[in-house]
């Protein structure tokens, strides 16, 4: 009877579904897309971040993070922290404020937003009388400050947002008590900084653009008193007790102000310029910061000299005789300095300081001699190198995972080995389940090993591939070392460099095998190099391999780029996977697939010409297949020549347009005399250019054939030990599929171990498989007797598997970009198909078998296969049966790059890039959720503090 | 195609030519001068004699590269089944009095493998008095107009036999508005048209499409709420069978309906409101088109092979649907037994050279051969 229910209405099976499915995008890794603005609660020891899209994000210890958007969408301007409060105000660039909490709800702290707000002048105001350009949060907790464009600043009722009426501070009010021959209107134009005064909350510093600077009587109303500068006024920093303020000007100077209560109207104690005596650039922000030993910290950004050193993002800190200025790769959107918050203490004693660069966050350790760096658990700049690849191995043994940890705390020696001084909030999730590794490729070589068991993607380790090659750019001569002058003092900070000096050198395919730590690397010159974890240093030669795809084909020329340059002689490898085995395909195409079978010590790779097996044992080339048609001139010359075509064919109709504009021109000067000639000419342009107008977007109807091209490319490259030729045998075979629709298997002859290096691994082609629909195969898969996927090498070996069922029947299942389809092994029959195109117009861009476990039931689990389609869905298809089981939309489908970038993991969840910095974590699965779930709660100060503040022994440290 | 001519001019070179003729369960194997195939007659001649039947009438067939059956009977057509054949010749032979005329034509080698489409168009079905009215020429359809009884009058379902030509689909679609009633009154709403035709493409040649012609459906899944990228993806993922249901621009060609009760499918008679049909019409035309697409195999760099179907399991989606159809079919007024029939020969494609199932033809055992 079941049989005759349709699919998807079977009760049990839409329960189970339930337990087993569930879609949740649940954190984002990495540092945000285009920061605009930072703020930091010293109380909650939480910093927020946020964004050009209007996205707040806060963090404090590692898996402490929220996440908050505005509406809006719009640049986030400022951010400020309610003293001593869970709340932050923001002001966006549409001049809307507004106000967040961090609630508990259901256990764990959420971030809200609570109200919002437009300043709104009286009516005829012109906008700039209400547009925010400084906002100070009062230590009472009570009110707003917001400085304007227009000079006056209104004060705001918290958390009411009511505007004060009677409160606010014109700057008719300011001049009143200031002689009028040093100031007028003018010079109270828009608030450049508030400041409240650290031991007296009745006190507030004004700050005008122009350089007027004004202490102001919160009680009394009227200013007592007032500064004059003579320069453009970027910002104002108050000394811990009081007694003195400075300020930073347009033209790189600083000047201390003495606060006193006998001269209304005093001099600046000192002026200066740090880099001068040439122009130098604005400094816009300072901090002076007291220490015990007397000695100050004088840290700012900016201030350098114009003419040379105009163009570096920098910030000094001036420690006695010590300076640094730390220069940046990208421009510093913000900063704060991390020092004792405890009121009763008399010195600043600054910790670290903490810089939001536009592509990544930096943190000075300000106690430790040299200031090192500290290594940033979270906030990890992903795009230090452009992503070119990623690749996720689950459930790491143990003893690799501290290996890795072990080699790449190696490379982390210049780090501070201070605690991260961000430490807010309690991280209250499980811990993750299993040890993950997320493995990403980049543009300049190197492949970044990442922890991604939980919330925070922290780096492990680095490897660069860059050594095994001779470049242009020796990576001994450093742009750190050499060519600094000696003034200013710079030093290069932070990891963030975009620039590859050789785009062949890009990491294209990775695959690591978790049990034996053997790592295959390929990149965009068709080198592929296999490598073996080593804890210690040492200096060996690379073996070297050249596989030429292209061996009976004849009289073709590849244009695209020139295969590297490898090193001769042995080369120096740190700590880590250092490699062993270099295999450079001929031509130098980009490498498109990879396996690595670490148990038979085999790599395949693939290129758009044909594939490859190399044994990385006896260090011999196996076989190699040319897979291209013979007619696809475009695959052949590589993809140089293709940008060449463009670029010329662009150039050719930009001539054609001209050359048509002139000959139009010239026949309308011909006939000129003739208007009805001229008037025709006229009607016929203008039709032209309306049929050019109208002209819809339309898409060819046309069926694929063998002679597209790209057919050849080798999408898709698998190992399985199955049964090949007949059905008593079972064989080790390599599975190839290509972009024409074509897969080929070959049978493959692994001598047994204790003669694995005498005998050659031989090879025999045994089948090739053409579907008819020619789409794009993009995965290969061997289902044993059970029908359970077969596992991976070594596994097996390890405990960690079931041994595949050989008894029963060997299925093969075939993905296309178009369909999925189940043959029977090892006579090829057609069993099951899917035809995802032709349903539902979408294609198969992802395909992996990932491992689905009831949250109901510890003994359950399934095996199906998780498929992102163009369109930017997840549909979620059963094995072996192939029903869509459920579908979720993840990606936007015009977001590319993010569905290219997606990987999912073996247990139902996955990454893809939201932003070139960012990946987005999601979960299919109700089982292995990797979420944040912190709490964070008031200090228990707060009663105390209140009064503290009441009577006026405010700290300092409470607002930055 | 491309692959197939590379096969052929391999051949050539050798001068000759194989040809593996089949008689009743019988085969012969002999070499040909490919440049000079000769005479039909001559070659008549030595077919009766190679095979001991010099005194039979016999119908000669080959099949095409597209796995199609047809026939040899006159200098022109044996000239051409020479030159396209690669690098076998492969003959079928029937006495012309057991002759099954319907053999001829596209899709003949695996028609009737197919459940669906027997069941669909009794009219195929060789049970029935064959009425012959000429021997088939050496031509096959690339076009037809379907379910004209069950669809609305302003509605048209095309079918394109790609899989039996050589031109290019050729047409285009873009995105467009089009009006529709609905309770609010009228909307416009997006819609898919027909933008360009290719000259000399099959679309143009049938007639049956033109420029503006709104596309509703492709093979039987509407296209409503899909993008343009989306509707182009589904028909060239159906490129090789596509059904395409249009809204004529034109609507004064329509094909006029004269009664109900002639409807040539069994669904039209059960089928009283047009609207209600689309849907399971269209997983049928789903079902129906699968045999246009059988992938091909070579083992051990022998021959290639069509992939043959495997025996359906109890649990398989193909079963699944099979049987459902059976049951429908049933109710329908159509006898099972020519389905169970079927499977069972389905799954006896596998074996090579069996002796051919008696009332069944010999050709399906061997698969269409095409080589590359």
């Amino acid at each position: 009877m079941r049989r005759f229910l349709r699919p998807g209405h079977d009760p049990l099976r839409e329960r189970l579904k339930r337990d087993l499915f569930q879609f949740n995008k649940t954190v984002e890794h990495g540092f945000p897309h285009q920061p605009s603005a930072l703020g930091y609660s010293p109380f909650l020891r939480l910093m927020a971040i946020g964004t050009r899209s209007g996205a707040i994000k806060l963090y404090g210890a590692p898996g402490v993070e929220f996440m908050g958007l505005h509406e809006e969408n719009n640049t986030v301007m400022q951010i400020h922290f309610i003293p001593d409060q869970c709340q932050l105000v923001t002001l966006l660039d549409d001049n809307s404020l507004h106000l967040w909490s961090l609630k508990q709800h259901g256990g764990a702290s959420e971030l809200r937003e609570e109200h919002r707000f437009t300043l709104k002048g009286p009516p005829g105001s012109p906008p700039s009388a209400t547009q925010v350009t400084a906002v100070l949060p009062h230590s009472s907790r009570e009110v707003l400050y917001l400085g304007t464009e227009s000079g006056s600043i209104f004060v705001l009722e918290l958390p009411s947002f009511r505007v004060l009426e009677d409160r606010t501070i014109s700057p008719e009010a300011v001049l009143q008590r200031i002689p009028e021959d040093n100031c007028n209107r003018r010079s109270c134009e828009l608030v450049e900084a508030l400041r409240e005064h650290p031991k007296n909350p009745d006190q507030i510093l004004i700050g005008y653009s122009r350089g007027l600077i004004v202490l102001w009587d919160l009680q009394n109303n009227k200013a007592t008193h007032h500064f004059l500068g003579s320069q453009q006024l970027e910002n104002l920093y108050w000394q811990r007790d009081g007694s003195k303020f400075i300020s930073c000007h347009y033209d790189g100077s600083y000047t201390q102000w003495p606060v006193s209560s006998d001269n209304r109207q005093p001099e600046p104690l000192e002026n200066t310029v740090p880099y001068g005596p040439f122009p130098c650039k604005a400094i816009s922000k300072i901090y002076w910061q007291t220490t015990k030993n007397g000695l100050p910290y004088i840290i700012f950004q900016g201030g350098m000299p114009r003419a040379s050193y105009g163009d570096r993002h920098s910030i000094s800190v001036i420690h006695g005789s010590q300076q640094t200025a730390f220069d940046f790769t990208s421009r510093v959107i913000d900063f704060f300095i991390i020092f004792s918050s405890d009121p009763a203490a008399e010195f600043d004693d600054p910790s670290a300081l903490v810089v939001l660069a536009e592509e990544e966050l930096v943190v000075i350790d300000l106690k430790s001699p040299g200031w090192p760096a500290v290594h940033p658990p979270y906030l990890a700049s992903l795009h230090c190198s452009a992503i070119t690849c990623s690749h996720h191995v689950s459930n790491i043994p143990l003893k690799l995972w501290e290996r890795i940890i072990s080699a790449g705390s190696k490379q982390n020696i210049h780090y501070s080995s201070m605690p991260w001084p961000i430490d807010g909030g309690t991280n209250i999730a499980p811990d993750p389940p299993q040890r993950d590794l997320l493995l990403t490729g980049h543009e300049d070589g190197t492949v970044r090993f990442w922890d991604a068991s939980g919330v925070c993607l922290h780096l492990l380790y680095k490897l660069s591939t860059v050594r095994v090659f001779l470049t242009d750019a020796d990576p001994n001569d450093n742009m750190n070392t050499l060519g600094e002058d000696e003034w200013p003092p710079l030093r290069k900070v932070g990891t963030f460099d975009p620039y590859s000096d050789d785009p062949r050198l890009g990491i294209q395919k990775i695959y690591l095998c978790k049990y034996s730590g053997y790592l295959a690397v390929a990149g965009t010159a068709g080198q592929v190099l296999v490598m073996e974890l080593n804890d210690e240093d040492a200096e060996h030669v690379v073996d070297h391999a050249e596989a030429d795809l292209l061996q009976d084909q004849e009289g073709y020329r590849w244009k695209g780029h020139e295969k590297l340059k490898t090193r001769d002689g042995p080369v120096r490898f740190e700590a880590g996977f250092q490699p062993f085995v270099l295999v450079q395909c001929q031509p130098p195409a980009v490498v498109t697939s990879l396996a690595l079978h670490s148990e038979w010590k085999l790599v395949a790779f693939g290129t758009s010409h044909g594939f490859g097996l190399f044994d990385h044992q006896q260090k011999r080339l196996v076989f190699v297949k040319c897979t291209l048609h013979p007619s696809d001139q475009l695959a052949l010359e590589g993809p140089l020549s293709r940008v060449k075509s463009l670029k010329k064919s662009l150039r050719q109709s930009f001539r054609r347009i001209r050359r048509s504009r002139v000959s139009s021109r010239k026949r309308r000067g011909v006939s000129g005399n003739t208007s009805e000639v001229q008037e025709a000419n006229a009607k016929f342009d203008q039709d032209a250019l309306q049929e050019m107008e109208l002209a819809p977007v339309q898409r060819k109807i046309e069926a694929r054939s063998a002679e597209d091209s790209f057919t050849g490319f080798v999408r898709t490259l698998y190992f399985a030990d199955t049964f090949l030729r007949d059905s008593s045998r079972h064989c080790p075979s390599l599975w190839a599929g290509t972009n024409g629709g074509t897969v080929y298997a070959f049978c493959l002859r692994v001598p047994p171990a204790e003669r694995r290096m005498d005998e050659p691994v031989r090879a025999e082609q045994a089948k090739e498989i053409q579907l008819m629909h020619r789409a794009p195969v993009v995965g290969i898969l061997v289902l044993d007797g059970r029908s359970t996927p077969l596992p991976e090498p070594l596994e097996v070996a390890h405990d960690l598997s079931k041994s595949p069922d050989m008894q029963g029947s060997h299925q093969l299942l075939v993905v296309s970009e178009e369909q999925f389809k189940v043959f029977t092994l090892p006579k090829v029959s057609s069993k099951l198909k899917l035809k995802l195109t032709a349903l539902e117009g979408c294609r198969v861009r992802k395909v992996t078998v990932a491992n689905f476990g009831s949250c109901k039931t510890d003994d359950y689990s399934e095996n199906d296969l998780a498929v992102l389609t163009n369109l930017g869905d997840i549909q979620i298809i059963s094995l072996p049966f192939l029903k869509l089981q459920i579908r979720y939309p993840c990606i936007r489908k015009e977001d590319v790059s993010g569905i290219a970038s997606c990987v999912f993991t073996k247990y139902g969840q996955g990454f893809y890039l939201i932003s070139p910095s960012e990946f987005e974590r999601f979960s299919l699965s109700t089982k292995w959720l990797v979420e944040p779930r912190c709490i964070v709660e008031m200090p228990e100060v707060t009663s105390n503090n209140h009064v503290h503040n009441k009577s006026g022994t405010e700290n300092a440290a409470r607002k930055s | 195609m491309n692959r197939a001519q590379r096969g052929a001019a391999g051949s050539r070179g050798l001068g000759t030519m194989e040809v593996k003729s089949k008689f009743g369960a019988e085969f012969r194997r002999f070499s040909l001068e490919r440049s000079k195939p000769g005479k039909f007659e001559e070659f008549y001649g030595l077919l009766q004699h190679v095979h001991k039947i010099p005194n039979v009438d016999v119908l000669v067939g080959y099949t095409d590269i597209h796995g199609d059956l047809l026939p040899i009977n006159n200098d022109d057509n044996y000239h051409k089944a020479v030159s396209t054949a690669n690098p076998l010749l492969r003959i079928f032979i029937q006495r012309k009095e057991d002759a099954d005329y319907s053999a001829f034509g596209t899709d003949t080698m695996t028609r009737k493998k197919n459940v669906l489409s027997n069941v669909l168009r009794p009219d195929n079905h060789k049970k029935k008095p064959h009425i012959v009215i000429s021997m088939p020429q050496d031509f096959r359809p690339v076009s037809s107009i379907i379910d004209v009884d069950i669809l609305p009058e302003t509605h048209r379902r095309v079918r394109l036999y790609k899989y039996g030509t050589d031109k290019p689909l050729g047409f285009y679609i873009r995105d467009g508005s089009s009006v529709r009633v609905t309770p609010h009154g009228l909307e416009k709403v997006p819609g898919i048209f027909i933008s360009r035709l290719v000259p000399g493409g099959l679309a143009q040649s049938t007639g049956l499409l033109a420029v503006n012609d709104e596309v509703l459906e492709v093979n039987g899944i509407e296209v409503s709420g899909k993008s343009l990228d989306q509707v182009t993806d589904m028909m060239i993922a159906n490129s090789r069978n596509l059904i395409i249901t249009v809204r004529p621009a034109n609507q004064r060609n329509n094909v006029v309906r004269n009664s109900r009760t002639s409807g040539s499918s069994g669904q039209s008679t059960e089928s009283s409101l047009p609207s209600s049909t689309p849907n399971i019409l269209g997983s049928l035309l789903q079902g129906e088109e699968e045999s246009d697409e059988e992938d091909i195999i070579i083992e051990d760099s022998g021959e290639p092979q069509q992939i043959p179907k495997a025996a359906p399991t109890s649990e398989s989606i193909e079963s699944l649907s099979q049987i459902e159809l059976l049951h429908e079919s049933t109710q329908n007024g159509f006898l099972p037994s020519s389905e169970l029939s079927l499977n069972h020969s389905a799954g006896s494609i596998s074996m090579e050279y069996e002796v051919p199932e008696p009332g069944r033809k010999s050709l399906e055992e061997e698969g269409t051969i095409i080589t590359l």
